[in-house]
């Protein structure tokens, strides 16, 4: 096969994967595109298999790879538990984080192979041109964040490790200081034509160490930005090794990756009212016990019963719920479609209303109603559905809390002040289901609880909606 | 006056990333979690670079290693691709529009 038919073909994988990403505008083309991306796969692999020329030992070697990756992911595709997709995509994000360090490190142990030799006989065979190094350094350097980034926040979410953020004194002049080393150590590689192993490893080492360091000062409930940061670094360490191979399908999927990820980012953020720079920096909600302690002990939370909230909704004309986090961690989902059918049985309209970063990743909880069989046409997103609270008769808050605080409008002290919150106050009874009446991820207090027409239903979110399909019976 | 090749890499890169911004936004957000599954296996295409290593003749220390790189980021690639297009597959099979009985999944 020609180089030249090669690189067009690894065009029209590009493309493949660019039609991949259109079709999941909607849910009607999203399996088609999920298509598409597979046949660019395939287009791709098939074109890199005719380039290469693999020895018999390479073919069963690579055969026996493929055997073991693949089996692997497709057993873990389809046995993983849809509460567990943050952690399962944290976990596929450090594998690209990984694949890029070892690319990189074989294009620099055997630059022929790749056809990026800087001569082509004697010592230059084995040394690569500037550029390059360049590129392939920043791979690594990026990869090894990736990696390393991808496997801190894995532990968080799969609460392998505590989601609380871990700050220290001059965090941030250390990052600064690593990554200018990994600067400064880019360059020696470069100046020594790839001839300076040791400087290819120290800038994967220190990338490791700052991968670890720039995740763990941020708190659990800011994971959405940061599963969404890793995406995008995904995407720029292949990209900047679709540099180095002079590869197009690398190219431009890194593009996509990339700017993917960060357009996700950006989303979160703004549904956080926070700078992306405030969430790099992390320390969020590190103080929060000190916060909700000072909490006014004189006000007091209306309490009600599962058989209260069953005869309120019942005789309801229309009922919004909201969801979050808590119901993930219930597996709530099934026993809340299961509320919503008898709901609708007896002739109420219900919907469902959903914050940009309920849950631990983005589009979170629609992947869980979605489980749920919760027909996507009823779940809307935050714009959409605000203006139908003031004629909601009830709202059912499953699991979420700071998304629906009433400070985040009225109060300039509160911490979250100026976060576009879901108004379910406006509505005219509010049910609450939370396990006690602390604060939420941020340690702060949600006056919701406290007004006249919200209910508190304390106690475990399956639980309490399981007594509730039970009482509407 | 010949242009640099580097010079078109970047210009496609550039570009995909122009692309990419504005296929990105028209994503509903209640597929953003399948976006970042599929965003996820569609970059193990470094598969590629691993399969070049892989082929490398190990006549060299240089090689043998590159070789196993390769082979190594070969299996990790395919726990991704395979993983990534499956989950992703799942996910979208669940998501249904309203009051249609169960049809067949296309």
């Amino acid at each position: 096969m020609s180089a030249n038919l090669a690189a067009l073909l690894y065009l029209g994988s590009g493309i493949l994967f660019i039609m991949a990403l259109r079709g999941l505008s909607s849910p009607e083309t999203s399996r088609q595109g999920n298509y598409l991306g597979m046949a660019g796969m395939a287009l791709a692999v098939g074109t890199s298999l005719f380039l290469v020329e693999l020895n018999g030992l390479a073919w069963l070697l690579v055969a026996l790879a493929v055997a073991v990756g693949g089996g692997a992911g497709a057993i873990i595709a389809r046995r993983i538990p849809m509460t567990a997709m943050p952690q399962l995509v944290a976990a596929f994000h450090s594998l690209v984080g990984l694949c890029a360090v070892l690319v990189a490190a074989a294009a620099l142990y055997e630059p022929a192979a790749f056809g990026i030799s800087s001569g082509d006989s004697g010592v230059e065979l084995n040394q690569l041109k500037l550029l390059s190094l360049v590129e392939l350094a920043l791979g690594t350097a990026i990869g090894a964040i990736t990696f390393s980034g991808s496997v801190i926040a894995f532990m968080k979410l799969q609460g392998l490790m505590s989601g609380a953020p871990i700050v220290f004194k001059g965090q941030h002049w250390l990052n600064l200081g690593l990554g200018i080393t990994v600067g400064v150590f880019i360059i020696f590689l470069s100046a020594s034509a790839g001839d300076n192993k040791t400087a290819f490893w120290i800038i994967t080492l220190i990338a490791l160490v700052l991968g670890v360091l720039l995740i763990i000062p941020i708190g659990g409930a800011d994971m959405p930005v940061v599963v969404s940061m890793l995406n995008s670094y995904s995407g720029w360490a292949a990209a900047a090794l679709g540099f180095t191979l002079q590869n197009n399908a690398l190219l431009i999927t890194g593009a996509l990756v990339g700017s993917s990820g960060a357009i996700l980012s950006y989303i979160m953020c703004k549904g956080m009212n926070r700078s992306f720079i405030s969430v790099i920096l992390g320390g969020f909600g590190a103080d929060g016990d000190a916060a909700a302690a000072t909490g006014p002990a004189d006000r007091t939370a209306k309490q009600g019963s599962a058989e209260d909230a069953a005869f309120i909704m019942k005789n309801a004309g229309k009922v919004i719920i909201v969801p979050g986090y808590g119901m993930a961690v219930a597996q709530a989902q099934h026993a809340l479609k299961e509320m919503a059918d008898a709901l609708k049985h007896e002739g109420v309209d219900v919907s469902y209303a959903i914050h940009p970063v309920a849950g631990r990743m983005p589009g979170h909880m629609n992947v869980l109603l979605a489980e749920a069989q919760v027909p996507y046409d009823e779940v809307f997103e935050l714009e959409d559905i605000n203006s139908e609270f003031a004629t909601a008769d009830v709202v059912f808050v499953i699991g979420a809390n700071d998304v629906t605080n009433p400070a985040a409008e009225d109060d300039p002290g509160s911490p979250i002040y100026g976060m576009p919150v879901l108004q379910v106050w406006k509505s005219k009874t509010v049910f609450f289901i939370k396990r006690s009446l602390g604060s939420g991820y941020a340690g702060i207090e949600n006056p919701l609880f406290f007004r006249d027409n919200t209910m508190m239903l304390l106690g475990d979110a399956k639980k309490m909606t399981e007594s509730v399909v039970k009482a509407l019976d | 006056m010949e242009v640099d090749p580097n010079i078109f890499r970047l210009a496609i890169f550039v570009l995909a990333v122009f692309v990419g911004y504005y296929v990105v936004w028209s994503v509903t957000p209640a597929l953003h979690t399948p976006l970042m599954s599929v965003t996820n296996a569609i970059s193990s295409v470094i598969i590629v670079g691993a399969l070049i290593a892989a082929g490398a003749a190990a006549v060299s220390d240089g090689a043998q290693f590159a070789k196993g790189a390769g082979i190594l980021a070969v299996a990790l690639a395919s726990v991704n691709i395979f993983g990534g297009f499956l989950v992703t597959q799942r996910m979208l099979a669940m998501y249904k529009k309203k009051d249609k009985p169960a049809k067949a999944e296309g």
